[in-house]
């Protein structure tokens, strides 16, 4: 049985309370904090376990309609391109989802991708390894050696994969799209590697809305652990127990 | 009983005619996939929501009786049962071609076909479709061994060493075949440990209906003599097997029945899911299993060899409804993200998802068929597999 990973926050904080002093975050006023950004690593360090990128999406913030984060990540990653498919042959990387309670009435409206589980269906059922998690938590596709068995969309709990049906061109360098193989979220691991935000998360912010905050969930300093620990969030399908990524506030 | 002589079938007219009509089917499936391969999978029914199609059930149906096929032999070798053992060379080669037939049908429909030499070279340990591979190439292996070891008499000191192996080999094959399903905690219709032991079932099931009707044709086109001793015992037990399927059908539904957050997948599947809910009732519970059982069992009709082909037939039928109620029928619920909600999305989630199977997907699948048949009648064209006669004095240890 594998045991979750959670950040130790205490150690963390008493390790580097110093350099978070320095880089993360400085109070202005009481309430008022002031975070640094995402730090980007040097190309040819490796990518260390130590951090643990994640998102918080806050549904209270997001607007039933706005489809920002949407166009952006399509945007990106030059998604909805193919010629032929059908409409529920097309690749998604990241939806909007409206819900509607079906006792309470209330709705709510939220994106959905895919969720960087700590320990991915999709991972442990790809007969390749092509279905992979990094050791800062994003969950990618080696399209070098998916074989397209789509076994990883069966096991997805949060149908968060597309399966390419036809062959693309203009694709983008950093999302080498390829007929044949599944795909999904990337969490913008090329923007990541940089030290900047994903696409989705950016266009949120610029929309006015900022529902989604990215950062790192190990780090006690950042401004998403500092939320998930003050605030109540939740899992997506959190009986299954795979410690998303990405997690939810206000449904 | 007499000392059973094997003898080569074929070589007439209608050999090779059965031969070119196989050949004509299996270059369809090819053209198939030429073409799914060619343009992506775009021109199929498939997409993001019922990932898995028209091809699966076919191959599916097609590993899941290979493993049942053999059983016949594994009565012969590892129960000792005299009346199975000169059948278990045929039992043998129609396990190695079904499997032959349903690999193909599950490799051409791979999104990237052309890489299955990284499928051979990169194994992930913790998927059972990792291990499903060592799996169906391992139970080849040791199903050629078993054949060679009947046939060859310098190693029929290993025949019952062969056998035993192949038998527990076919055991977890179909295991590993099943938790593809049982394992999948994501999906309502899945995640259920009884898949595994139901699949074990049904293969007895479909792998044996198969075998009689193979069995049946070949005996006749060759006109070879066939008893009705082994005819008898095989259907009798052919009707224990669809038993034991409806039993494990039943317990799956009615332990989800049970448990109220499977309401929704069970009342979709029984009661409202339209092509779905028909092809369960109607296709694999009337039609593939109760039709086949009064068929066998009533005494007007279990004593007939046409009877006995029909309810064979029926029972194959309502093994690919089984499959496609399990397979497409599984993936058409939507997935539970949100219990309690009406979930609206641009990707299709909290709906019911419809699943078309295109003409090359199901031509693709036919094909499957068309190689295992042509496998088993090019096998026992070359290989002295078939007995000359199961008349019931050859084939009856208690004749008279």
């Amino acid at each position: 049985m594998s045991e979750h990973k959670q950040p130790d926050l205490a150690r963390r904080e008493l390790l580097g309370r110093g350099a978070a002093m320095a880089a993360a975050g400085v109070t202005l006023a009481p309430g008022v904090m002031l975070y640094g950004v995402a730090q980007a690593k040097p190309a040819d360090e490796p990518v260390s376990s130590k951090v643990r990128w994640g998102m918080l999406v806050d549904t209270t913030k997001c607007n039933s309609g706005c489809n920002a984060c949407v166009e952006a990540c399509d945007k990106e990653h030059g998604l909805g391109n193919e010629q032929h498919s059908r409409d529920g042959q097309r690749t998604q990387y990241i939806r909007k989802v409206e819900l509607r309670h079906k006792f309470t009435g209330a709705t709510h409206s939220l994106p959905v991708m895919c969720q960087h589980c700590e320990t991915p269906p999709c991972v442990d059922v790809c007969p390749t390894g092509a279905s992979f998690k990094r050791a800062d938590g994003i969950v990618l596709v080696d399209r070098h050696i998916c074989i397209g068995c789509r076994y990883c969309m069966m096991a997805c709990p949060y149908k968060a994969r597309s399966f390419v049906h036809e062959a693309l061109t203009d694709q983008r360098p950093h999302t080498p799209r390829g007929k044949g193989c599944v795909e999904s979220c990337t969490m913008c691991v090329h923007r990541v590697d940089e030290g900047r935000e994903p696409a989705c998360v950016e266009a949120c912010a610029a929309d006015g809305s900022r529902a989604i905050i990215f950062g790192d969930l190990n780090d006690p300093n950042s401004e998403i652990a500092q939320r998930v620990k003050t605030y109540a969030s939740s899992e997506i399908r959190a009986d299954l127990g795979l410690n998303t990524g990405v997690r939810y506030q206000g449904i | 009983m007499k000392k059973t002589q094997f003898m080569e079938i074929g070589g007439g007219k209608g050999f090779y005619g059965l031969l070119a009509l196989l050949g004509a089917v299996i270059v369809a499936g090819l053209g198939a996939f030429f073409y799914m391969e060619h343009t992506g999978h775009w021109v199929t029914g498939m997409d993001n929501q019922i990932v898995w199609g028209a091809p699966h059930v076919f191959a599916i149906f097609l590993i899941v009786a290979a493993s049942g096929a053999l059983n016949v032999a594994s009565i012969g070798t590892v129960f000792g049962k005299k009346m199975y053992q000169p059948l278990a060379r045929m039992s043998a080669l129609l396990a190695i071609a079904l499997l032959i037939g349903g690999l193909t049908v599950l490799v051409l429909d791979l999104g990237r076909p052309d890489r299955l030499i990284v499928a051979m070279t990169h194994y992930n340990f913790k998927s059972i479709f990792a291990w499903n591979i060592i799996l169906y190439n391992g139970f080849l292996a040791l199903v050629a061994v078993y054949i060679w070891t009947m046939l060859d008499p310098t190693v029929k000191k290993f025949y019952k060493m062969a056998g035993f192996a192949a038998f527990v080999w076919r055991l977890i094959l179909t295991t590993g075949t099943g938790s593809i399903f049982g394992w999948l905690v994501a999906r309502q219709a899945y995640d259920a440990a009884i898949f595994a032991p139901m699949f074990i079932v049904m293969s007895f099931s479909f792998g044996l209906a198969i075998f009689l009707l193979v069995t049946m044709a070949t005996y006749n086109w060759t006109n070879r003599p066939l008893g009705d001793a082994v005819i008898r015992r095989l259907k009798n037990l052919l009707g224990v097997f669809v038993a034991g399927v409806l039993f494990f059908v039943a317990v799956y539904h009615l332990s989800n029945l049970y448990a109220t957050e499977h309401h929704g997948v069970q009342a979709f599947i029984l009661r409202d899911g339209g092509v779905f809910t028909q092809a369960f009732w109607f296709g694999q519970i009337l039609l593939g299993s109760l039709l086949p059982l009064a068929l066998l069992y009533h005494p007007a009709t279990g004593g007939s060899r046409f009877w006995i082909g029909i309810a064979s037939a029926l029972i194959i039928v309502g093994g690919f409804a089984q499959l496609f109620v399990i397979l497409i029928g599984g993936q058409a619920y939507p997935l539970v993200m949100f219990p309690g909600y009406e979930v609206a999305s641009s990707f299709h989630d909290g709906v019911i998802n419809s699943y078309s199977p295109s003409l090359p997907e199901l031509v693709l699948g036919f094909s499957g068929i068309g190689v295992a048949m042509a496998m088993m009648v090019v096998g026992m064209k070359v290989l002295r597999l078939a007995p000359a006669s199961l008349a019931d004095e050859v084939a009856d240890p208690h004749h008279k």
